[in-house]
């Protein structure tokens, strides 16, 4: 589903900061993505959301080859791609609802088509009684779970998570977890991006860690 | 596609599972209409539109007066007699006259006599002169029926054999001046118009910019869920057709105002010598109703222009952004 081969990366004239990344996600995959703070792991959940280019080497994403294709085909991708961010990128003018029903938006949805989904999951990640609030008065920790909400409604192909439990408590953190394996057991391949040892210990999956720009893969 | 089956399952909540209220939920814009400060672009589309309205409706009045002018002044003939050595002017004249009425075609004849001559004079000659001692020509004037094609040659040639000193003026020069004139003051309305046109997509594309700066969070936000270039122009193009139709609809209904208004003030001073004025120089002074749909149509299409200037804007701006 994902490939790399001898990926790089750098910002401007600046160092490499990711280097000869070689590797394979498969479909149904799931796997943490860790290092250090500032080793890359946005950088390269970027990489994979295609809204970074590599600075050389090819990345192959659902059978095509990235560098090939133009914006619409690029937004096409995307819409099979769910993406948390660390700073949540919620609509501050839109309703929590509002902000995860998005992507069904997008895609030109009815709204009583997807109305159902929507609430349950709002429910089930605490939201239930903040559907109608605006983000800027939601606290850091119900931010991330609309921004994981948003990410997970259209259950997309391919999840990409950054940090997606550093503003939870552990309890709450656990929840979410569970969201993403049961995403990840209907058929979406997950990558979590944290420096959480707690949350990895708690799901036995695949580990890529960035060290010095390179990925080291523990199966 | 059998993911669509499993829909709703994605997080089973057992007992948890809570009455769902039914209600439609009342969305908000993706793009919100206050984050684009449309007040300005209003502003700037409805004094374009007043003004190529008031020059619209300008030409339009003129060219109708013209046309009036020009058919009132083509009805007509003048012919001159001149002294002449060796003949009778007074005889000349009551010949010519005489010719006149009877040619087909020509439905009144007025020959000036000499007393009515000598009072077309006075304002350049004053009162003192004699008329006898000035070899003054006579005027006869004549009106030729509507649509009566009129053989100029062969009334020239009848009348010099009556008269020899006898010239006929169709006014042909003076029409022909004042439909240059006219044509000048079409063009010049077009060239009025068109520089609008070109200020108002200025200032549609620069308002359109500043919108999707401000807006630029969203932007990246739609792009992250897989919305395209087209889905996400389309979100700010609703907000400037409307800003833009908006616009239209004031400028073009004020200057209707204007011009029914002016209508009327011409109706009260007609009679009296600033009306009768006016009413020479322009006409009725009123818009005919097709000139009001007219600037009507001319308000939509500021406005479709509005859309276009703001939708070729925002693309170009996505195609930077990426
Ligand atoms: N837009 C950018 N421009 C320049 N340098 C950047 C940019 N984004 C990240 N970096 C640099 O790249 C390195 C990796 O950053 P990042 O991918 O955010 O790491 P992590 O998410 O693992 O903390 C850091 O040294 C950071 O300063
Ligand atoms: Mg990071």
């Amino acid at each position: 589903m994902v490939r790399f081969e001898n990926v790089g990366l750098r910002y401007g004239l600046g160092p490499e900061i990711l280097r000869d990344l070689n590797f394979q996600i498969p479909p149904h995959s799931f796997q943490f993505l860790t290092g250090p703070s500032g080793a890359g792991k946005t950088s390269l959940l970027r990489l994979l959301f295609l809204s970074h280019r590599p600075t050389r080497g090819l990345v192959n994403l659902f059978g095509h080859d990235i560098s090939q294709l133009g914006k619409d085909e690029i937004a096409d991708l995307r819409k099979r791609i769910g993406i948390v961010l660390q700073d949540f990128r919620l609509l501050d003018h839109m309703t929590t609802y509002e902000n995860v029903a998005l992507p069904f938006r997008v895609m030109g949805r009815s709204e009583s088509s997807y109305r159902k989904e929507v609430i349950d999951l709002l429910r089930w990640v605490g939201l239930g009684e903040r559907m109608d609030a605006l983000p800027p008065i939601l606290s850091g920790g119900e931010k991330q779970r609309a921004a994981i909400a948003r990410a997970v409604i259209s259950r997309p192909q391919l999840l990409l998570a950054d940090e997606p439990t550093g503003s939870v408590d552990p309890t709450l953190g656990r929840r979410l977890l569970r969201l993403f394996i049961e995403l990840n057991k209907s058929g979406t391949a997950v990558i979590i991006a944290t420096h959480d040892i707690a949350l990895m210990d708690q799901y036995e999956a695949r580990r890529f860690v960035l060290h010095q720009g390179r990925l080291h893969i523990y199966e | 596609m059998s993911r669509t089956d499993e829909r709703g399952v994605l997080v089973d909540l057992g007992q948890e599972r809570p009455q769902l209220p039914a209600r439609a939920r009342n969305m908000s814009p993706i793009v919100p209409r206050a984050s684009i400060h449309g007040r300005a672009l209003v502003a700037v589309v409805a004094i374009m539109t007043f003004l190529a309205s008031m020059t619209t409706g300008t030409v339009l009045l003129v060219s109708a007066s013209a046309a009036e002018w020009q058919s009132d002044v083509a009805s007509e003939i003048t012919i001159q007699v001149r002294p002449q050595a060796g003949r009778d002017l007074e005889r000349d004249t009551a010949a010519v006259t005489e010719a006149m009425r009877a040619q087909a075609g020509i439905v009144e004849v007025k020959p000036f006599t000499k007393d009515e001559s000598g009072k077309l004079l006075e304002p350049w000659l004053g009162t003192g002169l004699s008329m006898d001692d000035l070899p003054v020509p006579r005027l006869i004037i004549a009106r030729v029926q509507p649509g009566t094609p009129l053989d100029l040659g062969a009334l020239r040639n009848r009348m010099t054999q009556v008269a020899p000193s006898a010239s006929v003026d169709d006014h042909r020069a003076w029409i022909e001046r004042m439909r240059s004139m006219t044509n000048a003051t079409v063009l010049a309305g077009f060239g009025i118009l068109a520089l609008v046109i070109v200020a108002t997509i200025i200032s549609v594309s620069f308002a359109t910019r500043g919108a999707m700066a401000a807006n630029r969070p969203i932007v990246e936000v739609l792009h992250f869920v897989g919305a395209g270039d087209r889905y996400i122009a389309n979100r700010f193009l609703r907000h400037f057709l409307r800003l833009g139709l908006e616009g239209g609809v004031i400028g073009g209904g004020v200057a209707m105002l204007v011009f029914g208004f002016s209508e009327s003030i011409a109706g009260w001073f007609s009679g009296t010598p600033v009306g009768d004025q006016f009413a020479a120089l322009l006409g009725t002074f009123s818009l005919r109703p097709s000139g009001y749909i007219v600037l009507a149509v001319q308000a939509v299409l500021i406005g479709a222009v509005t859309a276009v200037a703001s939708r070729q804007t925002l693309f170009a701006t996505l195609n930077e952004v990426d």
